[in-house]
C-alpha cells in the first residue's frame, strides 16, 4: 500500500468519522442513521472483497451470512436476551459455523458451479427465514438494541454510530493485516494461478476455505449490527438480491483494493437514497422509475470503470490493498 | 546400488482407448540428469503429470526416496522435495519476479495460517528468494512483474520458483519451449549449474540440449521406454534411431 492508498483510506474515515458532529451541527440527525446503515454494509463489502477481490471467490451468497448475523440478534432478542456481550459472540460463531459449512462444500467447485452452489446457500437459508413461522416468516421479527451492560448506549444514535465505525475500522484493519501476511499471499496466490500454488506444495483448499469462513464471520458481524440498526430482523435481509447489491458494492468501488468496497457501499447506497430525489427534481413524475437509470450507470461503472470509484482516487499498482 | 531418487513401477495411463503410458517401469538415480525424450505423443507430458500428483496412474506405483507418493496430492508430493516446472509457463503473473520466488520459499517454510505479519518485509522468505534469484541471474528482474517478464526470463523464473522449494527432485517439463536460440543457450548453463546439486528429471525437445546435459537418457515411445542409456548408448541404439532420432541426430 504506497502513500496515495492509504491517505485516501485515512481522509475517507475522518469523513465517515465527521458525520455525527456536523448532522450535529446543520440539526439533519438522519444522517446518521444513513451512514451508519452505509457503513454496515462497507463492513459486509469488505468481507466480500477479502474472498471475492483478493481470493478470486465469486460468492454469490454473501448476504446470507448478513442474515445469519441478524436472525442471532433476533432470535436471541426474542428469547429476552439482549445483552450484546451474548448476542454479539453468538452471531459471530453462527456466522463463522455456516461459512465453515458452506465453505466447505462450494469450495470444491469452481467457476460458474461456485457462483451457483454459493447462491443456492444463501437461497436455502433465505427460504428457511421464510418457513420459521416462530420468528415471523416472511413478515419478519423485531429486533430490540442490543444492551452492553451500560457501556454503550445504542438507542443513541451516535454512540451506535461510533461502535459501527470501530467495527468498520477493525474490518479494514484486520483484511489489510491478513492480505499482506503469509495466509493472504496464499490466497492472493490462489486466485493468481492455483494449480502452480499446489504444485509449490501449499494445499489451496484449506487456506480459501480458511479465508471464505473469515469473510463469512465478518459479515455476520455486519448482520448483527444491522438487526440493530433496523430494529428488524427479516429474510429479506438474505435475498439473492441482497447478495448482488454487496458484490455490486465491491465491483464498483474497486475489487481487490482494501478501500474500494467502502467508497462502493457509499456510492451504491447514496445513489439508491438521492437518485429517485434528484430524478424527481429534473422530471416530475420520473422517481419513481429511478432503477431505470440505476441499471445503465452500474452497467457502465462494470464496463469503463475498471477499478471502480477507487481507481479514480487512487492509481492502481500491481495486486496490493 | 542406493535407493533410486525416483522409481517407477509398472506405471501404466489411458484414456479411452488411448495408452499414454504402458506399463513402465524407470529408475532415476540420485544426482544425475535423466532426460525423457520421445516424439509428440510418446506419453512425456502424461508421465510428469503423474509423477506431479495432478493425474491419477491406472495401475503402477511412483517411489520417492524410498516412499510410495502413488496415492499423495500434488501439494504433498511438493512437500515431500519435489518440484516441477512446466511446459506451458505457470507463474503468477501479477506478482513480482520475487514475490513469485518468496511464495515458492514459503511453501516450504511450515505452514501459512500466519495471519498478522507483513509476508512481504519477512527475511525469512526475501532472503532465500533473492538468493535464488540471484543464483538464476534474475536478480536485477526482482521488483517486475512476471507479467512484464520476457519469455526466456519467464522460463527461468519457473526454475527459480522449483528451486526455492529446495527440492530433491526436479522435473522440469520442456523448460526451453519457445526458447530462442541464445535464451536456450543460457538455460542449458543454467541446468548445467544444477548438475549434481539436485536430481533433474528433464523432459526436452532439443536434442542438443539434451545430449549436453543428460547423464542417462531413456526414451519412451507410445508410453514405453524402449531404451535407457548414456548418451553415446542412446545415439548408437538402432531400436532408437529407428523410432525416433533419424538420420539428422546421428549426425549431431
Amino acid at each position: 500500500m504506497d502513500r496515495r492508498q492509504i491517505l485516501v483510506a485515512v481522509i475517507g474515515l475522518a469523513l465517515f468519522a465527521l458525520v455525527p458532529p456536523l448532522a450535529g451541527i446543520f440539526d439533519q440527525p438522519f444522517y446518521v442513521d444513513m451512514f451508519a446503515r452505509i457503513m454496515i454494509f462497507a463492513i459486509a463489502a469488505v468481507s466480500l472483497d477479502l474472498i471475492l477481490g483478493y481470493g478470486g471467490m465469486v460468492s454469490f451468497g454473501h448476504a446470507a451470512y448478513i442474515g445469519v448475523g441478524a436472525y442471532a440478534v433476533g432470535i436471541l432478542s426474542y428469547y429476552g436476551i439482549d445483552n450484546g456481550f451474548v448476542q454479539f459472540p453468538v452471531a459471530i460463531a453462527a456466522a463463522a459455523l455456516i461459512a465453515l459449512v458452506f465453505g466447505l462444500m462450494s469450495l470444491r467447485t469452481t467457476g460458474v458451479y461456485f457462483i451457483m452452489i454459493t447462491l443456492a446457500f444463501a437461497q436455502m437459508l433465505y427460504f428457511l427465514g421464510i418457513s420459521l413461522e416462530e420468528f415471523g416468516g416472511d413478515d419478519g421479527m423485531p429486533a430490540y438494541r442490543s444492551e452492553f451492560a451500560g457501556l454503550i448506549d445504542l438507542t443513541d444514535a451516535d454512540q451506535f454510530y461510533y461502535l459501527v465505525f470501530a467495527f468498520l475500522v477493525a474490518a479494514l484493519v484486520v483484511t489489510h493485516r491478513l492480505i499482506h501476511s503469509r495466509f493472504g499471499a496464499v490466497v492472493r496466490g490462489a486466485k493468481a494461478n492455483e494449480r502452480r500454488m499446489q504444485a509449490m506444495g501449499f494445499p489451496t483448499y484449506r487456506y480459501k476455505l480458511a479465508a471464505f469462513t473469515i469473510a463469512g464471520t465478518m459479515c455476520g458481524i455486519a448482520g448483527a449490527l444491522f438487526a440493530n440498526w433496523n430494529e428488524f430482523v427479516s429474510p429479506d435481509a438474505m435475498h439473492w438480491t441482497r447478495s448482488g447489491e454487496i458484490m455490486i458494492m465491491v465491483i464498483m468501488g474497486g475489487m481487490g483494493t482494501l478501500i474500494g468496497p467502502v467508497l462502493g457501499a457509499t456510492g451504491l447506497l447514496l445513489l439508491e437514497e438521492y437518485l429517485p430525489e434528484w430524478m424527481e427534481a429534473l422530471i416530475a413524475g420520473t422517481g419513481e422509475h429511478w432503477m431505470v437509470v440505476m441499471g445503465p450507470i452500474l452497467i457502465a461503472i462494470v464496463l469503463f470503470g475498471r477499478g471502480g470509484i477507487y481507481a479514480l482516487f487512487a492509481r492502481r499498482g500491481g495486486d496490493d490493498g | 546400488m542406493a535407493e533410486a531418487a525416483l522409481r517407477i513401477e509398472g506405471l501404466s495411463k489411458s484414456f479411452g482407448g488411448l495408452v499414454a503410458t504402458d506399463n513402465l517401469h524407470l529408475a532415476i538415480e540420485s544426482g544425475e540428469i535423466h532426460a525423457i525424450i520421445g516424439p509428440n505423443g510418446a506419453g512425456k507430458t502424461t508421465l510428469v503429470a503423474q509423477l506431479a500428483g495432478e493425474l491419477k496412474p491406472n495401475a503402477g506405483q511412483v517411489i520417492f526416496a524410498g516412499r510410495d507418493i502413488t496415492r499423495l496430492t500434488m501439494p504433498a508430493r511438493a512437500a515431500l522435495g519435489l518440484a516441477r516446472s512446466y511446459q506451458i509457463t505457470s507463474v503468477l503473473l501479477n506478482f513480482t519476479a520475487e514475490d513469485n520466488v518468496a511464495l515458492a520459499a514459503q511453501a516450504v517454510a511450515g505452514h501459512s495460517f500466519r495471519f498478522w505479519r507483513p509476508a512481504r518485509s519477512d527475511p525469512a522468505l526475501r532472503q532465500p528468494a533473492r538468493e535464488v534469484l540471484a543464483q538464476i541471474g534474475l536478480a536485477e528482474r526482482a521488483d517486475t512483474l512476471a507479467a512484464n517478464l520476457s519469455h526466456g526470463e519467464q522460463r527461468q523464473l519457473e526454475i527459480a520458483m522449483a528451486l526455492a522449494t529446495r527440492p530433491s527432485l526436479l522435473l522440469l517439463d520442456e523448460p526451453m519451449a519457445g526458447m530462442g536460440r541464445e535464451e536456450s543457450g543460457r538455460m542449458v548453463a543454467l541446468l548445467e549449474s544444477l548438475k549434481g546439486r539436485h536430481t533433474i528429471l528433464l523432459i526436452e525437445h532439443d536434442m542438443d540440449a539434451v545430449f549436453a546435459l543428460a547423464d542417462r537418457i531413456t526414451v519412451l515411445v507410445y508410453g514405453r521406454a524402449i531404451a535407457t542409456g548414456r548418451p553415446d548408448e542412446i545415439r548408437n541404439n538402432d531400436e532408437v534411431r529407428q523410432a525416433y532420432l533419424g538420420e539428422e541426430a546421428i549426425d549431431a
